[in-house]
């Protein structure tokens, strides 16, 4: 018996594919993990503005949104095209705002609540009215973290 | 007639990652990779009764930033554009007038703050200012702060201000406090 057989030409061995299944469930449980899902039905369109100097929002699940817009084409007909305020899935007045606030802090525990923070996504057309009015009645609701939601980009163009 | 020994029969997992990759593209539909970022900001409280005589601030400790309804700068008195407000908010809080502050490296100017403790950015904008221009001047004070600080963390550790350990920064945000005030809203003034 020769060790040196010539081994037989032409047949490319096949790639193994049992490890497959490892690769994407690796894949599957990283999409999984980052995922957010989004809970809210944007009734307006919000472009926020850029700026430099941000920071990111931690602890997601402390964050309530309010969003500040224009309506979305679809219910301009219905609630005109000035800016108005989402809270949650639903258009809401200034006067909501508190007891928004009041409902988000039930829903967390006790200890979470001096981390809460508001986030303030508001288009950049939006007038500083509107905002000055929100901010007003987020200092009555006693809801003193606020972030101004912007993207990254320079603010000199 | 004996019967041969059976095994467990396997199961064909043949078919896990086609389960997988249903899985795996509709979490890729579904995900959203916005990072939520902005500029974060603490509101003041609102005051429960106003005091009797307000604290006496004295006029050059103030840096005072108008906006009106137009997005035009008024700075100290002066319009400006939006490209100065950064070196001159830089010039006003780094001035370190009475010399308390050893790691300034102001002018020393009579004329303007005293020194970065005291120095205090009054902001005033109009209901008809766009929120656009209010960010980005908020924007740019955030960056006069951020700017003195980094510089001083090079300066006095050869280090980023991100590369330093919490204590120091704490100690650097100590020496250029964030003092940014923003008046009460008008009720009138539409």
């Amino acid at each position: 018996m020769s060790k040196f057989v010539k081994k037989k030409k032409g047949d490319t061995p096949g790639i193994s594919t049992a490890s497959l299944p490892d690769i994407v469930f690796m894949l599957l449980f990283f999409f999984m993990v980052t995922t957010v899902m989004r809970e809210t039905d944007m009734l307006i369109q919000v472009k926020v503005p850029e700026a430099t100097e941000i920071q990111k929002l931690e602890r997601k699940s402390l964050v309530s949104y309010i969003y500040v817009g224009k309506p979305k084409d679809k219910y301009q007909a219905t609630f005109g095209s000035e800016p108005r305020i989402q809270l949650n899935d639903a258009f809401a007045s200034v006067s909501e705002i508190q007891s928004f606030i009041a409902a988000e802090r039930d829903a967390r525990s006790e200890e979470e609540v001096p981390l809460m923070t508001t986030s303030i996504k508001a288009d950049v057309d939006v007038k500083m009215g509107i905002i000055t009015d929100i901010k007003q009645e987020l200092r009555k609701a006693q809801a003193f973290k606020i972030n101004y939601s912007t993207r990254k980009g320079s603010v000199l163009d | 007639m004996a019967r041969k020994k059976r095994g467990v029969p396997e199961i064909n997992a043949g078919s896990m990652a086609d389960i997988a990759f249903l899985l795996l593209i509709f979490f890729l539909v579904t995900t959203t990779m916005d990072v939520d970022s902005g500029l974060a900001r603490k509101l003041p409280p609102i005051p429960e009764d106003l005091p009797e005589t307000p604290p006496q601030l004295k006029e050059k400790n103030l840096f005072i930033v108008l906006v009106n309804a137009f997005d035009q700068l008024l700075v100290e008195g002066e319009p400006m554009s939006l490209e100065n407000l950064r070196s001159s908010a830089k010039d006003f809080l780094d001035n370190n007038g009475d010399g308390t502050c050893t790691d300034c490296r102001g002018r020393r100017d009579p004329a303007s703050s005293d020194n970065p403790d005291k120095a205090i950015i009054s902001l005033q904008n109009d209901r008809g200012t766009s929120y656009e221009m209010y960010v980005a001047v908020q924007n740019e004070l955030a960056a006069a702060y951020n700017e003195l600080r980094e510089e001083l963390a090079q300066r006095k550790h050869g280090k980023s201000y991100d590369e330093l350990t919490p204590a120091l920064q704490k100690e650097i945000r100590g020496v250029y406090p964030q003092k940014i005030s923003e008046a009460e809203p008008k009720e009138t003034g539409e």
